[in-house]
């Protein structure tokens, strides 16, 4: 039984699929760290206020907070489907 | 100087009562005057695994709402010297916790302890964020296992932020990694993330790791914190976290599965499954 197992051990181990994930996840939650509370809802009706004029997605807008000396840069990236 | 230390995790059930009790428990040992404090007000569980849950008469709130003195809540150990148990309210609902009252009672602690370890509640509300407020260390306690090891990541942030160290722009909270539950047969067949892969991910220091074992349950069933089983290797692991704390260099253990023969190996028989 052992010996079968042994054999068959080709597929991929749960361990690595879960340190997968795990990365990505954590580089995700990283990211948002030391962002302002209101971001997400920032995100969320910027992209309902382009919707009212052009139909994107939900990942389409892309915004981020960047802090230089004395002031900070809010940068907004959207993708516009091609018309 | 009188340290404050947090043990957090995040998510429940990860080992954090254990650890913040055998952690307070190895530092009385080492001669360290210590005091532990369950701040999971409602739920308050550290009483029962230091054997201490028929002595508990006044507990937090009652010191920080002034109805009874530190000296008259704080319970004495009855087995290591210096050491001391601050029981958590079983009644009253979280909110009966301040921000002032608990700065104003850890600044009285400080007076007369070495170690003041804040065993947190799990999640990440007022009361997690209460216990970690004025830490100048965390012990992040994590399991190898995905859910854990994103909440501990969650934590790492709010200790990174929402800390009195962080809001005043001092040095930041000095945190700790603790593995607990590892268990070395499950990494080596590849079922479990291993101790280097949860390291990569978190990228903090290694304080501690405890393997999975028989006598963290037994312990608890008694009332008696693990570090005191010092022929088991939970116990083990313990003792050798605790020098860590203290700023010996102590080398990994019960990291490794047990070397079997090759017959075992290949046909099995009689090992943990």
């Amino acid at each position: 039984m052992k010996l079968l197992e042994f054999l068959k051990r080709e597929r991929k181990k749960s361990a690595s699929v879960a340190k997968e994930r795990l990365q990505i996840i954590v580089a995700h939650q990283r990211s948002q760290r030391g962002q302002p509370d209101y971001m997400p809802m920032l995100e969320k009706e910027l992209v309902e206020v382009i919707r009212r004029y052009v139909q994107i997605d939900d990942d389409a807008v892309q915004i981020s907070l960047d802090s230089e000396d004395n002031c900070s840069v809010l940068e907004l990236n959207v993708t516009l489907p091609k018309s | 100087m009188a340290k404050v230390i947090v043990v957090t995790s995040g998510k429940g059930g990860v080992g954090k009562t254990t650890s913040a009790a055998s952690i307070a428990t190895g530092l009385a040992m080492r001669g360290q005057k210590t005091v532990v404090i369950d701040f999971d007000v409602g739920l308050r569980n550290l009483d029962l695994i230091m054997g201490c849950e028929r002595r508990v008469v006044y507990d937090l709130v009652n010191v920080i709402q002034g109805e009874a003195g530190l000296n008259q809540a704080m319970i004495r150990d009855k087995r290591v010297e210096n050491l001391f148990i601050l029981p958590a309210s079983q009644t009253r609902d979280k909110d009966a916790l301040t921000q002032e009252g608990v700065k104003d009672v850890l600044g009285k602690l400080r007076q007369e302890f070495d170690f003041i370890i804040c065993d947190s509640p799990a999640g990440i509300e007022r009361g997690a964020q209460l216990a970690m407020h004025f830490a100048d260390e965390a012990v992040v306690v994590t399991n190898p296992e995905v859910s854990s090891v994103r909440d501990s990541d969650r934590i790492l942030g709010l200790l990174a932020s929402k800390t009195q160290r962080a809001e005043e722009g001092s040095e930041p909270v000095r945190e700790h990694l603790l593995i607990t539950r590892y268990n070395p047969d499950r990494v080596t067949s590849g079922d479990m993330l291993t101790l280097d892969d949860i390291r990569e991910i978190l990228a903090i220091e290694l304080l501690g790791l405890i393997p999975e074992s028989e006598a963290v349950l037994s312990a608890s069933n008694q009332g008696v914190p693990v570090i005191h089983e010092s022929a088991s290797d939970a116990g083990l692991a313990y003792l050798d976290t605790v020098s860590r704390l203290l700023g010996e260099e102590v080398p990994l253990r019960f990291h490794q599965t047990s070397k079997k023969g090759f017959l075992t190996r290949m046909f099995g028989g009689g090992g943990r499954r």
